[in-house]
């Protein structure tokens, strides 16, 4: 966001641990994959854990750099695959997007949110204005002792007036729907990819919910 | 009187007369389709069977077996188009799978698997359409209606013969209607059979939905391919 303060220390500034070289050279030399969830549950992410022992298979092929698995928070590298779920809610998610299409060769819609905007899309019928007052003004769980307030301050990202799919903001190469998708039907995307096989989802392992 | 035609190259025997999509199921050739039901009157409605015949696109529900047909279902353009049809559907209406009661027993979910939809081409539309609770046993989930009129033609007053659903509008204003008053004369089990004939989440049956666990639900079972090739009436 571009309202930082001068004395803002973020997480990727602060020295760490330097990694093995030999590890490093490793890992340099495979497919690097980047991941982040947008407005979503980060079920698609668990999801990803759901390949058990092929994602073993599949390390042998990639690393993960950026990701809530590895706690990088930064992209280090152009990335060969880019992993997004979740869709565009607010300012920031739509920042987070544009970064991901400019560092990653191929990019990936996981799931509903990011494929159509999921369940937060279900606020598209609805005024921002109303979603907003019924959250936090006429919200049954607000703190009584305080006036109600709808949260603002330059740090927390400006809502978007609808949810919207990732390819309606960037281009996407790939889709893989699912609320979450399968274990199995991520593993069949990315080890397709990683292989350069042309492939699309059967009938079998493609679900919608 | 028999007959030859061709579907796919593949030559099949057949009745003149005979339902193109009946004779292409009877002979392994799953067509998709979201309005036709096996043995009730064609409606014509949803345009997701269609197929080249003798080299035009035409829904094969609406297709009555001639001599010397030539068909062509597999053809990449016109399975595209399906599939393009199908995408439509999603767009026009809200079709929020993870939160429909409908999921797993819905037929525009399965036949989207069929047709490998992943997303849809045209931009979701998230329209408003106001649900109609008015009746005792079913409600009208409005936003999620393909307008196929199966529930139109289909589910009449046992003893009058009126229609009790209608389509009110036209074009974006369209939207499903029931008449409240002879709704709430159908038995439980007509109400249920309304229900289950909707091809999507848009009547549902108030007191029942997420009835089966995800994996045991009607098409987690049989696939709606099988179904139809096997003349399950789906």
């Amino acid at each position: 966001m571009s309202h930082r303060g001068k004395d803002e220390v973020l997480s990727h500034h602060l020295p760490r641990t330097a990694m093995d070289p030999a590890v490093m050279a490793v890992r340099d030399e495979k497919i690097h994959v980047a991941m982040i969830g947008l407005c979503g549950c980060w079920g698609c992410t668990l999801s990803f854990l759901d390949m058990d022992e092929n994602l073993l298979k599949l390390l042998e092929k990639v690393t993960i750099t950026r990701a809530s698995f590895t706690d990088v928070k930064r992209i280090p590298r152009r990335a060969a695959i880019g992993f997004v779920e979740g869709g565009v809610a607010n300012e920031e998610n739509i920042e987070t997007l544009e970064h991901f299409r400019e560092n990653c060769d191929v990019l990936i819609s996981v799931g509903a949110c990011a494929v159509w905007g999921g369940v937060p899309a279900m606020r598209n019928l609805v005024p921002l204005e109303d979603c907003l007052r019924e959250a936090y003004v006429d919200s049954p769980t607000r703190p009584l002792q305080q006036a109600p307030t709808i949260p603002y301050h330059e740090d927390i990202p400006r809502i978007t007036t609808k949810v919207y799919p990732l390819h309606e903001v960037v281009q996407i190469d790939y889709f893989i729907p699912g609320c979450p998708p399968d274990g199995q039907t991520i593993f069949k995307v990315l080890d397709d990819l990683v292989h350069g096989r042309k492939f699309s989802i059967p009938a079998h392992i493609n679900r919608f919910d | 009187m028999a007959t030859k035609l061709s579907i796919d190259g593949k030559e099949i025997s057949a009745s003149e007369g005979e339902t193109l999509i009946d004779v292409a199921a009877d002979n392994g050739v799953y067509i998709p389709s979201l309005c036709y039901m096996r043995g009730r009157p064609c409606l014509g409605t949803c345009r997701v069977c269609s197929v080249v015949v003798n080299g035009s696109i035409m829904p094969a529900c609406t297709v009555r077996i001639s001599g010397d047909m030539v068909v062509e279902v597999a053809k990449p353009e016109v399975a595209d188009m399906r599939k393009a049809l199908v995408e439509a559907n999603f767009s026009e209406g809200n079709h929020n799978c993870p939160s429909c009661e409908k999921s797993g027993r819905c037929e525009l979910q399965a036949v989207a698997y069929e047709v490998e939809m992943v997303v849809s081409r045209f931009p979701y539309r998230f329209p408003e359409r106001e649900r109609d609770q008015a009746a005792r046993l079913i409600f009208l989930e409005r936003d999620r209606c393909i307008f196929c009129q199966r529930c139109v033609e289909f589910v009449r007053d046992r003893e009058t013969g009126r229609k009790i659903f209608s389509i009110h509008g036209r074009g974006t204003h369209a939207r499903i209607d029931i008449d409240v008053e002879l709704a709430d004369r159908m038995p439980p089990e007509q109400a249920r059979e309304a229900a289950e004939m909707c091809p999507v989440g848009c009547i549902i049956e108030k007191g029942r939905g997420y009835n089966d666990p995800i994996g045991k639900r009607k098409f987690d079972i049989r696939s709606i391919r099988e179904r139809a090739l096997e003349e399950d009436n789906k």
